[in-house]
């Protein structure tokens, strides 16, 4: 058919049963979101990779571009005494 | 003895049958479906029914106490000797019929798994335990495209609905009680199929009516599968699972 229309992209994020945040693991095309969900089911956790899942469409997601890489990263170059590597932990804090 | 004589077997053939043919059926769509996704969801499908027809025929072989394990008992029946019911075997054809088919059987297996759970046969009940839920995503999953495409464009909506006159005299069979369904009502081993129709209509018939089609009379038609006497479609479908099997008897991978 002539005026057939792609589904729209959508993004996968899925929390694996040890992690607690959704990591995002690939994308897939559906009609909406309801359709992305069972997708994501199917192609993303098949092997019972994940205990829940996301879906966002793709050209909802505001990204960074690649060419403000510069501007936006580099100047934290210099910057170490943003890291807390200064300070000396006291050896019953051990998992900083 | 011949499993036709022994109703317990037979009881569990024509469960194993539906499943292993329904499989056959959606996995020929495997690397042809209409998009990416939908494919591996079918073969996904599939791949559970297969497992669900591995389950039911090797216990199916060590009651009939033959020697006949999961390969032999499908690779090595004939057409005759399969008791899924017709609507399993009849032909894809497009992915409306396809998927409307796939959820009038998966629907009225869950009726029927929930059922089972109770069966004085321990082994089925565990069975029917184990296949409950991945049914459950089944009937979600085909009962989705069913209200997608019966309420979608006019296309579509005329897809379904054709799809839904031609297959709906099918699911008559099953729940049509013979002898062999009865022997097994009267040990506890499953219920009368014709108990079940109720239970299916009111979770297919509400679906049916939000994708805007219209459910057709009902007609005397009973097609006749679960007794062994097929449409030409099984034929066909046999000659491609079973062909490679009979070719090299005994082979491994």
């Amino acid at each position: 058919m002539s005026d057939r229309k792609e589904w729209p992209l959508w993004e996968v994020f899925l929390r694996s049963k040890a992690g607690l945040d959704h990591k995002h693991c690939g994308s897939l095309h559906a009609a909406d979101g309801a359709m992305a969900l069972q997708m994501a089911r199917d192609v993303y956790t098949r092997r019972q990779e994940g205990v829940s899942i996301w879906v966002v469409r793709a050209d909802q997601i505001v990204a960074s571009a690649p060419d403000d890489k510069a501007a936006l990263f580099d100047p934290m170059a210099d910057k170490i005494y943003r890291h807390p590597t200064f300070y000396e932990l006291p050896d019953e804090v051990n998992h900083m | 003895m011949n499993a036709a004589t022994n109703p317990h077997v037979n009881y569990i053939l024509r469960l194993a049958d539906g499943s292993l043919v329904l499989a056959q059926r959606l996995s020929e769509l495997c690397g042809k479906g209409p998009a990416l996704e939908p494919d591996i969801a079918l073969t996904n499908i599939a791949l559970d029914l297969l497992g669900q027809a591995r389950l039911l025929l090797s216990h199916a072989g060590t009651l009939e106490g033959q020697g006949r394990d999961e390969d032999a008992l499908a690779y090595w029946r004939d057409a005759k000797d399969f008791l899924n019911p017709t609507l399993c075997e009849l032909p894809n054809g497009d992915f409306a019929q396809t998927c409307l088919r796939a959820y009038c059987y998966v629907s009225w297996q869950a009726v029927l798994w929930a059922q089972l759970q109770q069966s004085s046969d321990a082994a089925l009940a565990a069975i029917a335990a184990k296949s409950c839920k991945e049914t459950r995503y089944h009937c979600e999953h085909l009962g989705d495209w069913v209200l997608r495409l019966g309420d979608g464009t006019a296309e579509s909506h005329a897809r379904m609905q054709r799809a839904l006159d031609y297959l709906y005299p099918y699911t008559n069979e099953l729940f049509d009680s013979d002898a062999t369904d009865e022997a097994a009502a009267a040990v506890g081993l499953g219920p009368l199929p014709s108990t079940l129709a109720a239970d299916w209509q009111a979770q297919v018939l509400p679906l049916l009516t939000e994708a805007t089609l219209s459910v057709p009379a009902t007609v005397p038609f009973h097609s006749t599968g679960r007794r062994g006497v097929h449409s030409e479609a099984l034929g066909h479908l046999l000659g491609e699972m079973q062909v490679v099997a009979r070719a090299h008897p005994g082979a491994h991978w």
